[in-house]
């Protein structure tokens, strides 16, 4: 039953009291997990906050605006390098993820150009190209890379009593859920309609009025600032930086994270990059299994669930809603 | 004076003259039917008006400007919206959403604001897209995806999407034809409310002459790209050319 009784009531992020205390609880559980002193598993979830955000950036290009690429390790390595430089110059941290976010958003301004004229398998070449592009030159730059010393980066001093680790799953809690929080404010905007026009019908949508260039211009920005900010955040995680972080499996990777969490899905996409975080954590000492692993699911979501684990999520849902009928 | 004139419109396509020398006008709310065979150029000459095709030779003028050389949106952004032939929604939005895209050149747009979750614009035009669905009947699949509506109801949302976009000249390419009799009716019986309550022009494109010709103020037949007549419907249905490429000769 749906009882609204004003437009602003529909407008709302969080509808229903249900959903609300849905979200304050993982929220709360995702706050105690440090306090589980298990060194591991704050670890690996911090790996999964930092790879949400830019997941979420990719899905926005890829799975609401229709528009594939797979530039993603291209975007990240920018994203890591510009925030190793400004960090080793002893620019503040903030500014930064800033500048990092920024420059990949410049870089995906450039690199979206082609796709005004390119669809599909096509802007896919373009941009894997780039991607490709940005690793080579980083393994031919010393100058960027830091030769083959690579790159340190100083990491997230502790503060507030906390431990580092601790204070670094802290921060990219606090920087995933204000992103995931802009893409979904984003994505209900005017601007999230214009991209989803663009990949249903980008003839109509022109006819309607939007400006092609500029929206599929603004999509390629949003992701690669977020690719870009991602990039940075891994840089202070590992706190040392090297070409060979940013190869073709790591698009690969950002690519199969956005699939296998659903296309057009913010939600999902988080859960597609703890999918891809987790899966070469399980199997430990196999993990030349992983691209196998991620090859098999692909073809498992296309064939059985093309909405991916969002849209298995949204049917068990509906199952319990509607229980027990059916 | 008009508020659409076409002057000496060709466009080839290859070897095939899809328009060849179209004189047109449009007046002020007025309506006026384009009939004609299948290629005989009708499509295209919106396709021409849009944007979408950009002609070899020619000019449009609308409201005493050339629309060549425009993108489609600049031109949408001027007042000329339109619907097509088969169907172009954007079938996984859902109805609201669609309509609501139709305001979109007429949205303040502040990225800033969007990722803040500031949305008094939105409400703005919540209530505009509101009283096109009251007027098109919509309002039982406000939340429908419309790839999940009847074929009949999706060819109002097309409408209603040309409409908040409030043009002052509406293109309809052949929003009668694949509905069932009543539906017939209903649609044919929008067209000239839509007139009447946004005093707007309208260029229709459709096959039915029976229908075509009760709605037009002036009417137009194609055939193989040129235009064989134009004037009153009367005039044009008595026209022996026109006859003649619909029936055929005797």
């Amino acid at each position: 039953m749906d009882l609204t009784e004003s437009y602003r009531e529909e407008l709302r992020l969080i509808r229903k009291p249900w959903t609300g205390a849905g979200i304050g609880l993982v929220v709360l559980a995702l706050l105690v997990i440090p306090w589980l002193k298990m060194d591991y598993l704050v670890y690996m979830a911090t790996v999964v906050f930092i790879y949400a955000i830019g997941v979420q950036g990719q899905n926005i290009l890829i799975g609401y605006t229709g528009q594939i690429s797979f530039g993603q390790a291209g975007f990240l390595a920018i994203g890591a390098y510009t925030f190793g430089h400004a960090s080793a110059l002893g620019i503040p941290l903030p500014l930064g993820l800033l500048a990092a976010g920024a420059l990949a958003g410049i870089f995906g301004v450039i690199v979206g150009f082609p796709s005004l004229r390119l669809k599909g398998p096509y802007l896919a070449i373009a941009t894997m190209g780039f991607g490709i592009a940005v690793y080579q030159i980083l393994l031919n730059s010393e100058v960027i890379s830091g030769g083959r010393m690579g790159l340190m980066v100083k990491k997230l001093p502790a503060l507030f009593g906390l431990t580092q680790q601790v204070t670094f799953y802290y921060f990219t809690l606090l920087l995933a859920l204000i992103f995931t929080l802009i893409s979904y404010n984003t994505i209900s905007s005017y601007a999230g309609r214009a991209f989803i026009a663009i990949r249903d019908n980008d003839i109509a949508a022109e006819a309607m009025g939007v400006n092609l260039a500029r929206y599929k211009l603004l999509s390629f920005a949003m992701s690669s600032f977020y690719m870009g900010l991602q990039g940075a955040l891994y840089s202070l995680l590992i706190g040392f930086l090297e070409p060979n972080l940013f190869t073709f499996m790591e698009s690969v990777t950002i690519f199969v994270a956005v699939i296998i969490g659903g296309l057009a899905s913010i939600g999902g996409s988080i859960m597609g990059a703890a999918f891809v975080i987790l899966v070469p954590q399980v199997l430990g000492a196999m993990k030349e299994l992983v691209p196998v692993i991620f090859g098999v699911t692909i073809l498992i979501i296309l064939i059985f669930e093309p909405q991916g684990i969002a849209g298995r999520w949204l049917k068990i849902r509906l199952y319990f809603r509607n229980w027990p009928f059916r | 004076m008009g508020m659409l004139e076409i002057k000496n419109l060709s466009i080839h396509f290859g070897g095939i003259r899809a328009l060849n020398g179209i004189d047109l006008a449009v007046r002020d709310n007025e309506i006026l039917s384009i009939i004609g065979p299948n290629g005989s150029g009708k499509t295209t000459l919106f396709n021409c008006l849009t944007g979408i095709y950009h002609p070899d030779e020619g000019d449009i003028i609308y409201q005493g400007e050339s629309l060549l050389g425009l993108s489609p949106d600049l031109i949408a952004i001027r007042g000329i919206a339109r619907t097509f032939q088969n169907l172009r929604l954007f079938m996984n939005m859902n109805v609201l959403d669609n309509l609501m895209l139709g305001r979109h050149v007429h949205m303040k747009k502040n990225i800033f604001a969007a990722f803040l979750r500031l949305r008094r614009e939105e409400l703005r035009h919540r209530e505009r897209v509101e009283e096109i669905i009251d007027f098109l009947d919509l309002q039982a699949y406000r939340k429908s995806r419309v790839a999940d509506c009847p074929y009949g109801v999706q060819k109002r949302i097309e409408m209603g999407r040309a409409l908040a976009l409030e043009p002052k000249l509406l293109l309809l390419d052949e929003p009668i034809s694949g509905l069932t009799s009543e539906e017939k009716e209903e649609a044919a019986y929008r067209v000239t409310e839509i007139r009447g309550r946004f005093k707007i022009a309208i260029i229709l494109v459709e096959h039915d002459l029976k229908i075509a010709s009760r709605l037009a103020d002036s009417m137009a037949a194609f055939n193989y790209g040129q235009k064989i007549a134009a004037g009153t419907p009367e005039e044009v249905q008595r026209n022996p050319e026109v006859i003649r490429a619909y029936v055929g000769e005797e």
